[in-house]
Parts: C-alpha cells; sequence; structure tokens
C-alpha cells in the first residue's frame, strides 16, 4: 500500500516536471538522437548500401560477360569493376548492424586471407554451398582476388587458365553473384523492416540503435582496419610479420587503396557525411560536439579528426602493394599502426565515455 | 540500548531480505549471468587474500546459487534462521569472491547484513522457528539489536554522502552530467536532464539526501516524507541507471527505521493476510543472548571495523579516484565515471621478438572493462599472461601494458608506467611508480 501510494507521487512529481518543462521550450538545447538515427539510416547507411549495388551488379554483368565470353578485353573489364566494387565495399563494411550482422555479412565478402586450397578444391568437385560456414574463407572478395590475379603464375598464365576452365569462370560468376545477392538481401530487410526499428530505439540502453551503431563502429575500426588491414600483416599480434595476410595479396596494386578508402569512410561517418562526402549534421562530430558545450572539455572531435589525418599521412607513406611494404620496410607499416592506434584510445575511452555508451554486451549490473 | 522493543523490525526485515535475496538469485540465474559471468570465462581475477577461491564446475556452481537461493528463502520464512543467514552468508560471500570483476557495493552490503542476522535475534518472531518450538519465541527484544540494523544502512548513506564531497562531484556535477546528458530520449524527464542546472541540483541533492537520509528517518516528526523522499530517490536512480535491484534492497532496508510498533501492525496485517494469526509473536517474552559479553565484543568490533575500514585509503597517498586503493567496500556508490584501454605488450629477452596481445581471446568485454581502469587487475593479469606465454615457450617474458584512462570526462591519459615489466610488478606491493600521476586534482573527502 505504502509503496504504492509513493509510486503514484512519484508519477505524478515526474509528469508535473515535465509539463512544466515542456511549457519552457527548453528542447532546443537537445541533442536529437533520433534525428541522428534518421540520418544514419535514410542519409548514410542506406545510400551507401544503393551505391555499392551498383558495383556489385556490374561486377555480376562483368563476369557474366567473361564466363560466355572469355578473352583479355573480359578479363580487363571485370577486374576493373571488381576494382570498383571492392573499393565500394569499404563504405559499408563498418555498418555490420542488424541484417548485416545476422547474415555475417563481413564473414562472407571478405574474410581474408582467402582460402586458396579450398577454392581449388571447391572448383574441382563442382559443387559448394556457399551458405555453410565452412565456405566463409572460399568466397568474396578476397577468393576473387586469388582467381583474378593469383590463379596462375602470371597475368597471361591467369587469362589462360580462364579461358581454358570454365569451372574456374563459373566459380568467379557464382562469387560474383553471391556478393550482390547477399548485400540485395541486406538491403532489402534494412527498408522493409530494419530500419523502423533501427530509427526507433533512439534512447541510451544496450539494446538502442545509437550504442549498438557506436559499438559496431568501434568494433569496425579497431579489429577490422586497425588489426585486419595493418596490425596483423605488421606482425603486431604474432611477432612475426605476416605478409600473406594483407587484403588485395594478389592484386598487389589495390591494398593502399582499399585501406584509404576504409579510413575515408570511418573518418566519414564520424564526422555524418554521406557517401559524397556531403555532411549532414548529425555525426558522432556533432554529437560530441553538443555535450562538449556543457562539459567544456578537451575539443574531442577536433583531437580524432587531427589524428585521423595523421593515419592518412602514415599509410600515404605505404607502397600500393602493402604485402611489399610489410616484407621491404615493416617499419612505416608498423608507424602506420601506431597511429590508428592512437585513434582507438580516442574514440574507444574518450568518445565512448562522452557518450555513456558501455563496451558491448556488457549486461550486467553497475553501482 | 538495552531497552525491550516489539521484535516486529527485525522479524519484517528478516523477511524482506530473504525474499529479495530469493528474487535476486532467480533474476540473476535467468539473466543467464552464472553462465556469462562465472561459467565462460576462462580466467578470473581474485581478491587479495582469495585466489583460493576457484570457480567450481558448472554442477558445483548452479549447485551454489540453488543453496544461496534456498538459504535465503528459509532466512524469510525463518526456519533455522541462524543457520540460513550462515549458508546465507556463506554462500553469497564465496560468490562474490569467486570474481572481483563482479564487485558491486550492493553487493557486500548483502554479505554484511546476513552477516549481521547471524548474530542477531531475527528468528524469534513471526518465524517458523517461532512456531515450531514456541519456547523459543520471543516477543521483546533489546533496543540494540533493531539499532544495529539502523546503523549499517545508516552507515551506507552517510558515507556514501560524505564520499561525494568531492570538486569533481560538487563544482564539476561530474560525473552525473556526463550520465544524465545521453538520458534525453526518456519519456517526461528527458530533455530536463540536458540541463546544466539540473546536473547541479542532483549533485547537491544526492549529497544531502545522503548524508541526511538516515537522521530524518529516526526523527518521528520527519520519518514518513524522509522515507517517501528515499522511494522517489532510489526509484529515480533505477529509472536513471542499470543498477539493478540495489534500489529495491535499499527502499526496503530503510523501513527498518519504522517505529516497531507500526512493523508490528505491518506483520499482524501480514499474519490476517496468511490466515495465520498464531504467527505474530505476542507472548511477552524478551530475548536475552546467552553469551552477552561475547555479542557485545562482537557486535563492537563489527561496527568499529565498518566505520574504519572505508577511510584506509588515507594511508595512500596520491588520488583514489586514480588508484583505487581502498576504493572498494568502502560505499562509494555511483561515484564516478571512468573508462580506459589496456594494451598488453609481450616481449621475448631471448629472441627480441615483441607482439601485442588480443585481450578478448583471454577475457569477457565485461573483464576487459573493469581490467583496463583498476592497477591490481592489470598486475593480476599481466602475471596470468606470464603463465601463459611460459606455457606457450617464452621462457622468461617481459610484460609491459600502454594503458590509458578517462576519469570524469577529463581527456584520456596514460596509467600504468609503459616502461615497467609488470612480471616483475609484485601483486600485493606495487611500487609507488607502477602508475603515473593524475594530473590534476581532485579536493574533498
Amino acid at each position: 500500500m505504502r509503496f504504492l501510494f509513493s509510486l503514484l507521487i512519484l508519477a505524478s512529481l515526474l509528469s508535473y516536471s515535465s509539463c512544466d518543462d515542456d511549457g519552457g521550450g527548453s528542447s532546443t538545447d537537445n541533442f536529437d538522437r533520433a534525428a541522428m538515427l534518421l540520418s544514419w539510416a535514410d542519409q548514410v547507411i542506406l545510400p551507401a548500401y544503393a551505391d555499392f549495388l551498383e558495383k556489385s551488379s556490374e561486377l555480376q554483368t562483368s563476369a557474366q560477360a567473361l564466363f560466355d565470353e572469355p578473352d583479355a578485353t573480359t578479363l580487363a573489364a571485370l577486374k576493373s569493376s571488381f576494382a570498383e566494387a571492392y573499393l565500394g565495399w569499404q563504405s559499408i563494411s563498418l555498418f555490420q548492424i542488424g541484417p548485416a550482422e545476422q547474415v555475417g555479412l563481413r564473414e562472407q565478402v571478405n574474410a581474408y586471407p582467402t582460402n586458396t586450397d579450398g577454392i581449388e578444391a571447391n572448383m574441382q568437385s563442382g559443387s559448394y554451398n556457399f551458405e555453410l560456414p565452412s565456405q566463409r574463407s572460399r568466397q568474396g572478395f578476397p577468393a576473387l582476388d586469388y582467381l583474378l590475379y593469383g590463379s596462375a603464375a602470371d597475368e597471361t598464365a591467369v587469362l589462360d587458365r580462364i579461358v581454358n576452365e570454365a569451372a574456374l569462370r563459373e566459380y568467379i560468376l557464382a562469387t560474383s553473384e553471391r556478393i550482390h545477392q547477399l548485400v540485395s538481401t541486406v538491403r532489402e530487410t534494412w527498408v522493409s523492416s530494419y530500419r523502423q526499428e533501427f530509427v526507433s530505439l533512439s534512447d541510451n540502453t544496450a539494446t538502442s540503435s545509437v550504442n549498438r551503431m557506436t559499438n559496431d563502429y568501434v568494433f569496425y575500426y579497431e579489429k577490422f582496419l586497425r588489426a585486419g588491414k595493418v596490425g596483423i600483416p605488421a606482425g603486431i599480434f604474432s611477432g612475426t610479420p605476416l605478409p600473406g595476410h594483407v587484403e588485395a595479396l594478389y592484386n598487389k596494386a589495390l591494398g593502399k587503396q582499399l585501406l584509404l578508402a576504409a579510413l575515408e569512410s570511418a573518418q566519414g561517418f564520424f564526422n555524418g557525411l554521406d557517401n559524397s562526402g556531403v555532411a549532414h549534421g548529425n555525426g558522432f562530430t556533432d554529437y560530441l560536439d553538443f555535450l562538449n558545450t556543457v562539459k567544456d572539455g578537451a575539443d574531442l572531435s577536433q583531437l580524432i579528426n587531427t589524428q585521423f589525418e595523421a593515419a592518412r599521412q602514415a599509410i600515404n607513406n605505404l607502397d600500393d602493394d602493402l604485402s611489399d611494404q610489410v616484407r621491404e620496410d615493416n617499419l612505416l607499416m608498423l608507424t602506420a599502426y601506431d597511429e590508428l592506434q592512437r585513434n582507438v584510445v580516442l574514440i574507444k575511452v574518450d568518445m565512448l565515455q562522452a557518450f555513456n555508451i558501455s563496451v558491448d554486451f556488457v549486461d550486467a549490473d553497475g553501482d | 540500548m538495552q531497552e525491550p522493543l516489539d521484535a516486529a523490525p527485525l522479524a519484517f526485515f528478516r523477511i524482506g531480505f530473504g525474499l529479495m535475496m530469493v528474487f535476486a538469485v532467480l533474476r540473476f540465474w535467468l539473466n543467464g549471468w552464472i553462465e556469462s559471468l562465472y561459467l565462460e570465462p576462462s580466467f578470473h581475477f581474485s581478491y587479495f587474500g582469495f585466489s583460493w577461491v576457484n570457480v567450481p564446475p558448472a554442477w558445483g556452481t548452479y549447485g551454489l546459487f540453488v543453496l544461496c537461493g534456498l538459504s535465503a528463502f528459509s532466512l524469510a520464512l525463518g526456519y533455522r534462521t541462524r543457520w540460513s543467514a550462515l549458508s546465507l552468508f556463506l554462500s553469497f560471500t564465496y560468490i562474490e569472491l569467486l570474481d572481483k570483476t563482479t564487485y558491486l557495493n550492493h553487493y557486500y552490503f548483502v554479505s554484511i547484513i546476513a552477516f549481521l542476522l547471524i548474530w542477531l535475534p531475527a528468528g524469534r518472531y513471526f518465524s517458523i522457528d517461532a512456531t515450531r518450538c514456541g519456547e523459543r519465541a520471543r516477543q521483546f527484544v533489546p533496543r540494540y539489536t533493531i539499532g544495529a540494523l539502523r546503523l549499517m544502512v545508516g552507515i551506507v548513506y552517510c558515507y556514501a554522502g560524505l564520499a561525494k564531497l568531492n570538486s569533481d562531484w560538487l563544482l564539476e556535477a561530474m560525473p552525473l552530467k556526463i550520465w544524465l546528458m545521453p538520458k534525453s530520449e526518456l519519456p517526461l524527464i528527458g530533455s530536463w536532464l540536458q540541463l546544466e542546472w539540473v546536473h547541479y541540483a542532483f549533485s547537491w541533492a544526492g549529497t544531502a539526501f545522503d548524508l541526511c537520509i538516515p537522521f530524518l528517518l529516526l526523527w518521528a516528526p520527519s520519518r514518513i516524507w524522509a522515507y517517501l523522499a528515499v522511494v522517489v530517490f532510489h526509484v529515480l536512480t533505477r529509472v536513471l541507471f542499470p543498477i539493478g535491484i540495489f534500489p529495491f534492497v535499499m527502499i526496503l532496508a530503510a523501513a527498518v527505521y519504522f517505529p516497531a510498533d507500526t512493523q508490528r501492525k505491518w506483520l499482524k496485517r501480514l499474519s490476517h493476510l496468511l490466515a495465520k494469526p498464531q504467527w505474530l509473536t505476542a507472548n511477552k517474552l524478551l530475548w536475552r543472548p546467552r553469551r552477552p559479553n561475547l555479542l557485545a565484543i562482537m557486535l563492537s568490533c563489527f561496527f568499529l571495523i565498518q566505520l574504519l575500514f572505508p577511510f584506509r585509503y588515507l594511508l595512500k597517498p596520491g588520488e583514489l579516484f586514480w588508484h583505487e586503493d581502498g576504493y572498494r567496500f568502502s560505499w562509494r556508490v555511483m561515484l564516478m565515471e571512468k573508462a580506459g584501454y589496456a594494451n598488453f605488450k609481450i616481449v621475448d629477452p631471448d629472441t627480441g621478438q615483441r607482439f601485442y596481445v588480443d585481450n578478448s581471446s583471454f577475457l569477457t568485454p565485461f573483464q576487459e572493462k573493469q581490467m583496463a581502469t583498476q592497477t591490481d587487475f592489470i598486475v593480476e593479469y599481466a602475471h596470468y599472461l606470464e603463465q601463459h606465454y611460459q606455457e606457450q615457450g617464452i621462457a622468461q617474458p617481459e610484460i609491459y601494458v600502454e594503458s590509458y584512462v578517462a576519469l570524469n570526462g577529463r581527456q584520456s591519459q596514460l596509467y600504468v608506467n609503459p616502461d615497467i615489466d609488470l612480471t616483475k610488478v609484485d601483486r600485493t606491493f606495487a611500487p609507488a611508480d607502477l602508475l603515473l600521476p593524475f594530473g590534476d586534482t581532485i579536493g574533498g573527502l
């Protein structure tokens, strides 16, 4: 009884104060987290998927053309669509949330180093089911990279294989189609249902979209950009450099470009930019700036952007072929890693503290 | 102190506390925390002196929770009350000692209260013990037995209030500023929580509440209003922060301040509700301790420790929030916001090989989070890594950590001295230069 009574009093107190507040018009002081989610979904993420799908559709078409008519021209065309699509992938890779997380998009589209023996075995047998977890490292861009650039001793030998082996052309086609189909499904699910869920969860709980997207962003930056693309090949976690673990190992010219594209996407999302570089005022940077007007601390968004620039500088010093870079002069690779690493601290510690977001899946009480 | 009082407050407290603990154990189980906090991690952080407490195999761990839940239930019923309290105290404390990652002040509170109930005559009134063997039933107890619980609850509030008397809390409204700002989407109060004066109001009101509430609960004219404030305060903290059942534990615990006669009326109503009017003990007998001197010494020592232990941080130079030596077990509740990042470097001096550790291969995200901001965790983890890499064939690994910590919204800075080989650092007596200095001062207690 007493508890019920007290709760009633509390509820009325709370509602009274809020009525009072609505009249005061203080809501202009609010950062609108719901608007931020709307902007992320409609201005950043969905357009990025649409852009990518154009490229993956192009990739599919080129793969079909090569399959029908294998020659130097169709191969060159496919290689160019491959590079375009692989670069495009870097701007959606960081959105591993919702349907992308459910299907394990990143693990299927871009797991490297690719399993070349497995790919050869698949081609040999002619039967493979890309849906199986065991097939994750036998498909996606790294598989195409191998097939188009590394499946024989040199460029002419690769062309020979492609012309002579229908199974190889079929594998290229199947892999290209698989990429397009996976991303299409993810986008369709976004449009048909997930977008609604995403934009509606704007509160500050472990399962809300702001918190999850932020965690996914940090996770991507730390594990896939910093470690996957630079740290692991440079031997940060193994003690010895692993030049075979770079992205686009066989293409040789694309590695650094992919890394730069990934960095640009990461910085772009941080600044609330869409795919064409237009700022919509709803990025992490804007939220940080808003919080800072109250908190009055260091200008964190500027620190992070400066650090992004420093990382870009360090990456610009690298060779186009990152594998070569690791073998010839790993020190530069380590320097690039250090610059990327500095932003992990700023993003994961300072930014998450400012947002009051705790690290992913920590589901326990505090006090 | 010796004045006889109706024992209703002890019985009401016992019943409420027992049931609350049954609920807490069930909630813990159903949330899957037995698995995720105890069975899944391959490594656990242990308290100083308690490294012998190990996680039993799955059936044993679940058994521990079953024991804990059953003890709480039989405590609520007042069945073999002291043994139940003892069993609850031991099982619950053992669970808490398994991994200090999960340390919470209210878990400590639960252990303390269970311990007190071993000594207090909580089972002589409105209990199975009292109805089963009627000659043991006692309607009255000396005032100090109820006073002990009131004092304990009062210490929790007062010490939590004293801890808030620091410049970050009062002058910067930190960390409440950080915690309240992102709550903009809360219905009704969300937009309000964006206002700076609200952060200050919450900080100051919270401090005043903690410092005054035990006294306002003691003083009859203010009691009902103070209790209402307790309910409002704790419900509000429940809405704002992920603090589990703590608010409800405290709402219940603060009820101990209501007068004995009032609580007797509650229990009378309860006995009618349950159609067991005979449960309401009414034999006018007064409980006396069998060994009064022992009890007096025990309670005096207990409260002396309770009063002094939270101040042990004064023995350690430097900023408490930074080194956290003496932070736990001192009612520093929701007091600071600390985030960190620790990157461990393994060096093999024989080969010159060096590499970094992926913490997620050894720790859960929760453990990693706690480890990154607390020195004792960092050193313990480094020793675990040393052992691991020795098994991997590095005879004498050197282990260094690059760690950054951000405290109460300050920019992150280097935390542990990155040049110290942690394998050489003793777990119990860490050298003074292990931590880099905190480049700021926080005034106050």
